[in-house]
Order: C-alpha cells, then structure tokens, then sequence
C-alpha cells in the first residue's frame, strides 16, 4: 500500500513540478494527458470498479464540452462557479438516462447498448443546428473565477485541471473504500451473489454510472476550455474506444492505472504521429496503434501496472500481494 | 395468512411455506405442485436424483425467478413476487452449490461484505468499510463461529475446498438470516470436514429453520427432522427420516438405487 | 405523400432492411455460435465495397467479366480471408472476456482502414450499377423503381433463405446449431469443432463482404462505412436479440421503415429516430424481441 500511495505522490509532485520545466508545447501535452486521465478515471470507476463495460463515455465527454461552450456567454466570460457544476450535471443527466436503460441488459448487450447511445449524442450534434455540425463551435471567452482564477492563462489551466486530477483521484480513492465502493466490487466480481446476500445491485450500478458520466463531463468541460473548441469528433466511438484502451494499456482495478494508461497512450499517440520517426507513413499512425492494441491485450494481461510484478520480483525485493481492500 | 410476529419467534412456528410451487420451462415441467414448509428448530432435507428439481426448488423459494404457479410465504408474508435482494434482506439466507465466495477478497471481507446487506448505508461514501461497527462486528462474530478465525486474513481463494464451503455458510449467516437454505453444503467435503459442518448445523437449528438440499445420505439421516423426497419434479414423500427410510414407494423410486 | 412515393419508400425500406439484415446476420451468427463480439464486422462491409471497386478492373482485364464475375471472385476471395483470419487471430478470441474481444476486434478495425487506405487509398468512389440491371421498372403512372435495387433485395432474400435451409436441412447446419450449444459434447462426438468453427466465421466474413460489394453501387464506396454500418448493425442485434435470426430479420426491416421514413418525414432527425427506436424496445424488452434461437 505504502508504495502505491508513494507512487502516486511522486506523480503528482512531478506534475506540480512540470511548468518550472516545460515550454508551452509541453504544458499544452501535459494538460491534454491530465485530462484524459481524468476521463479514464470515469472509466475506471465502471470498469474496473464495477465490472460494466461502458462503450460510450465519449457522449458524456462530448456533452460536459459542449454544455461548457453553449452555455458560455460571448461577451463576457463565463464565471467558473456554475459553468463547471453546469456541465458535469448535464454529462450525469445522461448518464443517468443511459443507464437506467442500459443497466437492465447484461454482458455484451451493455457493450452495444451504450455505444448506441452514444452514437445517438453523436448525432445530434452532427446533424442539428444545436451543436453546430461537423465544424463544432468555438469557445470565444473562457470562464474565470472572478479575478482570482483565469482559464485563459495556460499555466493557470494547467493547475486547475491538476487539481481536479487530484480531487477526482483521490475521491474515488475514498469512494473505493467506503461501503458503497465494496459494493460495487463485490458486483463486479459476483453480482448474483450480491443480490442472493441482500444487495439491490440496480441502484448501485446507476449511481456509478452516473458518477462517472460526471466525471467524464468535468473531463470534457476542461477539453473544451483548453482547445476553445468543440466538435462532433469528442463524442465518437473512436474516443470511446481510446478511453477503454487506456485504461486496460494501464492496468484494470487500479486508480494509478488509469494515469499510467493515459499517460501511455498520449505518448503512444504522440509516437505513431511522430514525422521525424516515420516520415510519410505517420499519417498512418493508426496502424501503429491498432497493432499496439492488440499485443497489449494479448501480452500485458494485467496492464502497466502488473508489469512490476511480473517482471522477477528479486528486482524489486517485497512482493506484491493483491489481498483485501485496495 | 399473516401470522402474528410474536408466534414466528417460538419453536416450530413455520417460517418458510411453498404452496403448490409449480414451474415450468416451456413444454418441461420441472416441478410439480410441490408443498415445502420449515419450521423453527428443525432441519428440514430435501432429496431426489438428479433433475429431481430440487435446485429448481431452491431457486424458487429464494428468488432467483418465479413459479409459473403458486406462493411463497416468508415469516407470514406473501414473498412471491419479491425480488431476491428484498427476501435476502427480509431473512431468507441462501447458499449455493458451487462456491460463490469472492475469491479475490479476504475471509473477513467475505463475511464483512455480506453483513453489509443489511446495513448497506451506501450514502455515506466518505466513510471507510473498515470502519463500520456493525458490519465488522456481524463479520468478526461469524467468523468465530464458523472456525475460520486464523484464517480471517487470507484471499478467500486460497482456501481449500473444504474451508471455501464453510466460508459459503459464514456468508450467508452474516446477514443474520432466520431461514436458511443450503444447496449441498457437504459437497466434495473430506470426514473431518463433513464433521464441522454437521455440528455447525445443529448448532444454527434452534434459532433458524434450515433447508437441506444433499446427496450424502448418512448426513441426511443423521441430522434432517424431516426428509421430503422428490422424483421428476414431484414429492413422492415427506416424513421422518425413519419413516422415508422404510417407506416403500421411496425405496423403489430412489433409495433402491443406492 | 402520395401511393408512388410511399411505394417507392417502402421498397426502399425493404431493400435498407434487408442489407442490413443480410450484415447482422453474420454479426450475431458469429456472437450466437462462438461467443465472439467482433468489432469488425463492419470493416469486412468496408472491404468489400473497396473490393467492388479495386477489382472490378482487375477481372475485367484478367477474364473479361463484369459485375457478377466481380462478386464471385470477391466472395472467393472472402471466404479465403476469413479462412485465415479466423485461424491466425479470431480463434485466440475464444475462450477471452468479452472486453478483450472488444478491444482486439476494435484494433482490428483500426488496422483493416490503414491497410485500406495503403492499398487503396482514402477517395470516395462509386461503382457503376452492371448494364444487365441498369434499368428501371414502371411503378404506376409516373415514377420508376430501380431495378438494381430490386437485385440486392432478391439477392438478400436468396441468401437468406439458403442460410435457412443449410441450418435446418443440412448436417453442417446441424454441427453447427449442436456446436454453439454444447461445445465439448460436439468435440466428443469426432466433429472438429475448430474446422467447424472456421467455416462459420469464413461464411460469416463472406456474407458480409457480398453484402458490402452488393450495396456499393447506390451507397458509394467511402472510408467511415463500415463504423455506421457497424453501429447499425448493433442496433439491429440488440433490437432483435442476441443470437436469434428471426430477430435480427425484424428489428432489420423495422429499422429500415424507421430510418427511411424517418430521412423523407424528419430529415434533421433521421439520424437519432433509430436509437429512440432501440431504446423504445428497450424499455419493453431489455433482452430484444426474441431470446436465442
């Protein structure tokens, strides 16, 4: 346990740390990963927290982005103070609708159901004049929090979006622990045993789903602020699956894993995209990345994360024991 | 038929009634107006071969799905449509035949998980469940009693067969259930642990009424109050072990065989 | 909207019906039989498509066929694929979760479009309907229906009928209906399951690439087809029931009224009505229509 809470310490000093360090280009990667890692972390939570194979977190994404600019006023900025609750409770209004759809069906349907719903935002914003179309809307001004917080400032986004990795982080850290996230382990591993014992399982698994719609929204709504600009592309099933991929690449049932994946498939991205590595061909990254999909699920059956442990544990001297509560 | 609370508290107050459970798959039927009542303080076996329905019937009187025909009462009260969640919480405790315990889990978190049912507070999420009073006071408690207290730290998974199925026991008795129904608790249990579980079993009889789905007949006839039979999907008989044991129609249809 | 145009939107229907019908077989063929959810379904539409396209010149100038020499080669050159990617990939997939299959299939994907647009590049094509079906029928007084479109309907309807008729009639179709219930008992009994298994996904990947080679000349050959047909096609399975024939033939043809009404009566929301559809059904039904044949 110790090691793992120092792990995650040291990522966050370090990432506390990075502006002192990076240009802009850097700060500009750095707070595009924070956000996907707290994207990931949604997923985590409904993953590897309570077994539900979500395909369609891009919708929840796509709309706390898109609430963030619609809602925006164009001749003044926004204040921060109700923008962002604004935006993480229209993701979790969704959710919350998906769900209590989707929740009824099992196993590879839930897979479908929710990539179907997803596809459905994806439409509405493709097709209607309310989300602008395939060429998206821009966010003229960015919130503020009166004089004290303004997004504008990249260096001012980059803290704020780390203090949310840290908030989220460490709320489900708690979460994880407390009764309600034993239950929804307890789903995950055996859900009819869960309801044989007692346990009503529906309620919980909707207000994980709901939570991590949220979650995912907040991880939109900081998209949407650092790009000024939002379009159909962040509710595709693409970003679905990427979101998915990170945190399996990661490490699946681990909080830090959803860092490490995010962490990892930026860089992954960043590397298959890469011209000075692959010329004319990294316009093909995809190709690169579909391959490292595939041997990462066949090769890192336990993720980033398992590697320490399987790596010979002499290297590393105590072991690595999964016993009760994480 | 709602009987007054205070009369279910005494010995022999029926806590569990199937009346003219029938259930059938399609064209199959797979039980067949079957009538089943436990009582407080008695230890009541259920027997057939296989596809006898007993598993069917377990299912039914639990929750896992309906019958196609007739009720179940619990403690007085029409359960029949209740899902299985709202019977598990209202008393009936059940263990399965395969081991549904959560390997990955520790022994106590085992027991800790299943006491939580009925005081799940799931709301207050800044709480820690290692923290829970009652939850860990219920699963410190079962543990004792089911003899797996040197063990209460060790992933459930690693525990030998034998060890996993007394885990089952302890998970069910954690949410402080009055019915009990048990789906072949002794099976692929060695002498020793066969033992353990028999005493565990006439210990739990005073304060529970206990249903015995098992195929190890000595155990059956040593410890059941009252032995039903089932064949096909039907009760054939349902009496005193002595008298099930001499009964003619039983040993024909089932006991013969043996 | 008057007897014509409803005639002609009904056809239509029926023809968007039975395409994707003909697609989501396959789909839940393969989840039905092997347990496999194969994200990649789509792309095998995509490749034949292309395929209709890329070698419409190649057997042109190879025997001098046309059109029907181009299905033919192509679904040879199908049921060849899928022989191998079964074997070399899809066979690993057996016996994983459903999440890992999700992901491997979805890598899959991304690798048949990169390979795509290697070989072939990422243009929009269109490929020209065969001159034997160019013409149109009469349909009352002054409109006109497609024959070409009555052609894929038919040759949906043939197919489907013969994979009817080789599941209930033949000892293949009986293999394979015992295989997806009790893998180990068929093992037992002498069958080669994994050949069996082959079979059915190398059927499956070449119903899917003819559906794609059929459809080519009215939906044109572009980059993201095989993800919308894809999606559909889950709507078509979850509508109708995972694993049941008879439901992925309903909900098809009800998703075709819906979406080619839907395109003529509410353009701005034709793209949504299918998923408001799916969750209508949902509500009702949470399994599908019809539970696993």
């Amino acid at each position: 346990m110790n090691t793992r809470l120092a792990f995650v310490l040291a990522c966050f000093a370090l990432l506390a740390l990075f502006p002192l360090v990076a240009g802009s280009y850097g700060i500009d990667l750095v707070t595009k990963i924070m956000v996907y890692a707290i994207f990931a972390l949604s997923l985590e939570l409904l993953v590897g927290g309570t077994g539900l194979v979500c395909f369609g977190q891009a919708a929840f994404f796509g709309i706390g982005a898109y609430t963030a600019v619609l809602l925006s006023s164009d001749s003044n900025a926004s204040s921060l103070a109700w923008l962002l609750p604004a935006s993480v409770l229209a993701a979790a209004a969704y959710a919350l609708v998906v769900g209590s759809l989707s929740l009824r069906t099992k196993g590879v349907y839930f897979i479908m159901v929710t990539l179907a719903f997803a596809q459905m935002a994806y439409y509405v914003v493709h097709d209607t004049p309310l989300g602008g179309g395939t060429d998206g809307i821009y966010l003229t001004l960015k919130p503020v929090l009166g004089t004290l917080l303004d997004l504008d400032k990249p260096g001012t986004l980059y803290g704020f979006t780390l203090a949310c990795l840290v908030l989220v982080f460490a709320g489900l850290a708690v979460l994880g622990r407390s009764r309600f996230g034993r239950a929804l382990a307890g789903i995950r591993v055996n859900e009819q045993r869960m309801r044989a014992t007692g346990f009503s399982t529906y309620p919980y698994k909707l207000a994980a789903f709901t939570v991590s719609g949220g979650i995912a929204g907040l991880a939109g709504f900081l998209f949407a602020v650092k790009d000024g600009f939002v379009n159909p592309e962040m509710m595709s099933w693409h970003l679905s699956g990427a979101v998915l991929i990170m945190i399996i690449l990661g490490g699946l049932g681990h909080l830090r894993g959803a860092l490490i994946g995010a962490f990892a498939f930026a860089l992954l991205q960043e590397l298959f995209k890469s011209e000075a590595i692959f010329g004319a061909f990294a316009k093909h990254w995809h190709l690169g990345l579909g391959l490292s999909i595939i041997a990462c699920v066949v090769l890192l059956s336990r993720g980033l994360v398992g590697l320490p442990a399987q790596l010979p544990a002499r290297l590393l001297g105590a072991k690595n024991s999964e016993g009760a509560a994480p | 038929m709602n009987a007054p609370a205070s009369n279910l508290s005494e010995a022999g107050a029926v806590l569990l009634r199937g009346r003219n459970i029938t259930r059938r798959w399609g064209g199959l039927v797979a039980l067949k107006e079957v009538d089943v009542a436990l009582q407080r303080g008695s230890i009541h076996a259920v027997i057939g071969t296989n596809g006898a329905g007993k598993s069917t019937l377990i299912n039914i009187l639990s929750g896992e799905f309906p019958p196609s025909e007739g009720q179940v009462e619990l403690l007085g009260q029409d359960v029949t449509a209740w899902a299985q969640a709202r019977r598990a919480r209202a008393g009936l405790g059940r263990s399965y035949q395969r081991n549904t315990i959560y390997p990955s889990f520790s022994v106590f978190e085992n027991c800790r998980l299943a006491a939580q049912a009925t005081h799940q507070q799931a709301w207050r999420w800044w709480q820690s469940a290692q923290h829970c009073t009652v939850s860990c006071g219920i699963a410190e408690d079962v543990v004792q009693r089911s003899g797996l207290a040197d063990l209460r730290n060790l992933a459930a998974g690693l525990l030998s067969h034998g060890q996993k199925r007394q885990l089952e026991i302890a998970m069910c008795l954690a949410t402080q259930p009055q019915v009990l129904l048990l789906d072949e608790p002794l099976a692929g249990m060695g002498a020793e642990e066969t033992e353990r579980m028999l005493a565990m079993l006439e210990d739990l009889k005073a304060d529970h009424a206990i249903l015995l789905v098992e195929h190890d007949m000595d155990a059956v006839f040593r410890i059941a109050d009252r032995v039903t039979v089932m064949v096909n999907g039907s009760v054939i008989a349902s009496d005193t072990p002595a008298a099930i044991r001499t009964d003619p129609q039983v040993l024909t249809a089932y006991l013969g065989d043996h | 909207m008057d007897l014509s145009t409803f005639l002609i939107q009904c056809l239509n229907a029926l023809q968007y019906g039975l395409l994707l019908f003909l697609v989501a077989s396959g789909l839940t063929l393969i989840f039905g039989i092997m347990g496999v959810i194969n994200l990649a379904h789509g792309s095998f539409y995509m490749v034949g498509a292309y395929m209709a396209y890329a070698l419409a010149p190649m057997v042109a100038s190879t025997f001098g066929g046309g059109f029907f020499a181009t299905l033919v080669v192509g679904v040879a050159l199908a049921v060849v694929m899928g022989y191998v990617l079964e074997w070399a990939f899809f066979s690993f997939l057996y016996e994983r979760e459903h999440l890992q299959q999700v992901l491997m299939t979805y890598g899959l994907i991304l690798v048949f479009e990169e390979l795509r647009s290697l070989l072939v590049g990422d243009e929009v094509h269109g490929v020209e309907v065969p001159a034997l079906l160019a013409g149109t029928l009469p349909l009352g007084a002054m409109m006109t229906y497609p024959v070409y479109r009555l052609f894929i309907s038919g040759v949906c309807l043939a197919l489907a009928l013969g994979m009817y008729l080789v599941f209930t009639r033949t000892r293949l179709g009986m293999m394979i209906r015992a295989g997806s219930a009790n893998r180990e008992m068929v093992q037992s009994l002498g069958i080669d399951i994994k050949f069996l298994y082959r079979v059915v996904f190398a059927a499956g990947m070449a119903i899917a690439v003819l559906a794609g080679m059929v459809a080519a000349p009215v939906s044109s050959v572009y980059p993201g087809m095989g993800d919308t047909v894809l999606i559909i096609c889950f709507v078509v399975v979850v509508i109708g029931g995972i694993g049941s024939i008879r439901g992925a033939l309903l909900a098809a043809l009800l998703i075709g009224v819906v979406d080619t009404f839907g395109k003529v009566l509410l353009p701005q929301a034709a793209g949504v009505l299918v998923y408001v559809l799916m969750a209508l059904i949902l509500l009702w039904k949470p399994d599908g229509l019809f539970k696993a044949a």
